[in-house]
């Protein structure tokens, strides 16, 4: 009786504790990161206003546009053919992109977590310079690579592959290329952590039962680095859905992805409930993919 | 493969083939290899290439001059160029302070003291600004802060220094709480034996045993706070660019090696803190527990 209330008096003062301590924290990103997403989630219930902003009143309409259009004339409903578009490129350039950051990640994760143990640190190091270089260098980098006259084309003229410059920049590969580049470390950190975890034991084991290497590959190594497979692709993933840089300066002003056409809304096209219903719309998307990855990474725990 | 067939073989294996045969290892992926070594190369030839060119005598961004350092000297001659550093810096320095201050109380509020009601919820919401997009980030903030900004006519580096110090506090708070899980609790109960005070025991005890973990939580959150473009280019008042959305801006004309000059020299800057931070988390990882 007594210690079941001490223990309680004791839960009473943690908590009283790590509230208070954490209060200056909260407050903080209340003010500067979560508190303004909410006044987004009101502002894309509102109509539009006549010089950009927002007027009552509260309509669904922002929500209606990201998909559909409503002719001016007639009233009638059709797809949004220029929204869809963008959609599309920012899935597809998003899904690229994980997919060959991994098929690069994973034979470099490997190469990192098989070297001997006093060389790892170091090969880790060098693949989070990279990742901690300020995003615009990184995109400038690739962007002198890939120009016209850049370091790409120049070889491949020299060497007689090509006679005139491939037009790389300012298409929707230079933002492939540009987000692959920049999102390498991203899929790299994760994977080895999870083969560094990996007990190289289960190899010999398969191999004694006559696997090949592939089938080792696919039936051992794969299935047991799957939490940092997930993580990896999650990592890449949701930050290439919502790029702005990258294809800004790479993809030039008419290949925009979500980010840019956000951007768009509340800029130039001056319609605000529509960028905060493009935002929320976003937010959504990466939330399902983060709650994929928790109930992964759950389920994964309990297997254990 | 066949090499090894013919080891496995009952019969003794000729000897020539044992020789030839590469030992067999089973960490050995075939293309692993060599892929990893092109992905080294892929990360490093572009970075690389824009050092070289921010030594280029030539105006040109594709032909090489001859060796100069014109480019440096025209940065740092460039009045632009000077106050969008010393803003970055200004900005860095008081994101990093404020960012760990907070992280560092949040970290101590939510870690060793076992699980409480809505910790959980201190979690999610100390790690935030990881979850959002940036862009989303960031157009909600250039819609609240330009209302506050036609409310008061405030026009100053607050909006900024209350942006970058929110979206640091994750990066700030997670290196301190791996610090403070893996610290020896037994040192402050023995200062509380010998009669210290709650506050003497954090002073003398914690404090100075966390301080690796909040110098390398100060320096990511300055890394991360230099380097941010996105929320910054739509937060900023008028004329209030910083180093990185100067760079940003100079995208949009001819390109001269004198934006390679400053990402080179921003670069070296990183690289210096990051290397500052590995040493600080090496000597945590060989501190005797």
């Amino acid at each position: 009786m007594t210690s079941g209330a001490a223990e309680a008096a004791g839960l009473r003062r943690r908590t009283r504790a790590g509230w208070l301590l954490s209060t200056p924290a909260l407050v903080l990103l209340a003010a500067g990161a979560a508190g303004p997403l909410l006044v987004v989630l009101v502002f894309s219930f509102l109509s539009q206003g006549e010089y950009g902003g927002v007027s009552l009143p509260f309509s669904g309409e922002a929500w209606f546009r990201i998909f559909l259009q409503r002719d001016i004339f007639d009233g009638t409903v059709s797809a949004a053919d220029a929204h869809l578009a963008i959609f599309w490129r920012s899935v597809w350039i998003s899904l690229a992109t994980t997919l060959i950051t991994f098929a690069m990640g994973l034979p470099t994760a490997w190469f990192i977590a098989t070297r001997p143990p006093g060389q790892r640190s170091l090969w880790l190091f060098l693949i989070t310079i990279p990742f901690w270089t300020n995003l615009l260098i990184r995109t400038f980098a690739i962007m002198e690579v890939i120009r016209n006259e850049g370091l790409l084309n120049t070889a491949l003229l020299s060497l007689g592959v090509i006679d005139q410059p491939i037009q790389i920049l300012f298409t929707d590969w230079a933002t492939l290329i540009g987000t692959t580049y920049v999102y390498l470390p991203l899929m790299v950190l994760p994977l080895y952590a999870a083969i560094d975890r990996f007990d190289m034991r289960l190899l010999e084991a398969g191999y004694d039962l006559y696997a090949s290497r592939w089938s080792v590959l696919r039936r051992v190594i794969l299935p047991l680095v799957r939490p940092g497979i997930v993580a990896g692709c999650i990592l890449v993933f949701i930050p290439s859905l919502g790029a702005y840089v990258t294809p800004r300066i790479l993809g030039g002003g008419k290949n925009m992805m979500i980010g840019n056409f956000i951007e768009l809304q509340f800029g130039q096209a001056r319609n605000w409930p529509l960028g905060a219903a493009l935002s929320m719309a976003l937010m959504v998307v990466v939330m399902a993919a983060l709650l994929v990855y928790v109930r992964v990474s759950a389920r994964e725990g309990r297997d254990d | 493969m066949t090499e090894i067939r013919v080891a496995a073989a009952p019969d003794a294996p000729p000897l020539a083939a044992t020789r030839t045969a590469p030992p067999f290892s089973v960490t050995r992926m075939p293309g692993f290899g060599l892929v990893a070594v092109a992905s080294f190369a892929v990360l490093y030839l572009p970075i690389i290439t824009l050092v070289i060119f921010s030594f280029n005598a030539s105006t040109s961004m594709s032909s090489w001059g001859g060796l100069s350092l014109d480019w440096y000297r025209a940065a740092w001659r460039n009045e632009v160029v000077q106050e969008a550093t010393v803003r970055s810096l200004i900005l860095a320095t008081s994101a990093a302070v404020i960012s760990t201050t907070v992280a560092t109380l949040a970290a101590l509020g939510t870690t060793r003291q076992g699980r409480f009601p809505g910790r959980t919820a201190i979690y999610a919401m100390v790690n935030q600004p990881l979850m959002v997009p940036e862009i989303v980030t960031a157009v909600s903030l250039l819609i609240v802060f330009g209302f506050v900004r036609s409310l008061t006519g405030y026009q100053g580096l607050g909006y900024l220094i209350l942006a970058h110090s929110a979206f640091c506090v994750p990066f700030a708070y997670l290196p301190i709480r791996a610090r403070l899980e893996g610290m020896d609790r037994t040192l402050e109960l023995a200062a509380a034996d010998l009669y210290a005070s709650p506050v003497q025991a954090f002073r003398r005890i914690t404090l100075p045993l966390l301080a690796p973990g909040i110098m390398a939580g100060a320096m990511l959150a300055f890394v991360v706070s230099l380097d941010d473009v996105v929320i910054t280019e739509f937060v900023k008042s008028a004329g209030q660019d910083t180093l990185a959305t100067y760079m940003l801006g100079q995208f949009r004309r001819t390109l001269t090696p004198e934006v390679n000059a400053i990402s080179t020299a921003l670069l070296g800057f990183t690289l210096v803190l990051l290397t500052g931070f590995f040493l600080i988390t090496r000597k945590r990882a060989r501190d005797p527990r």
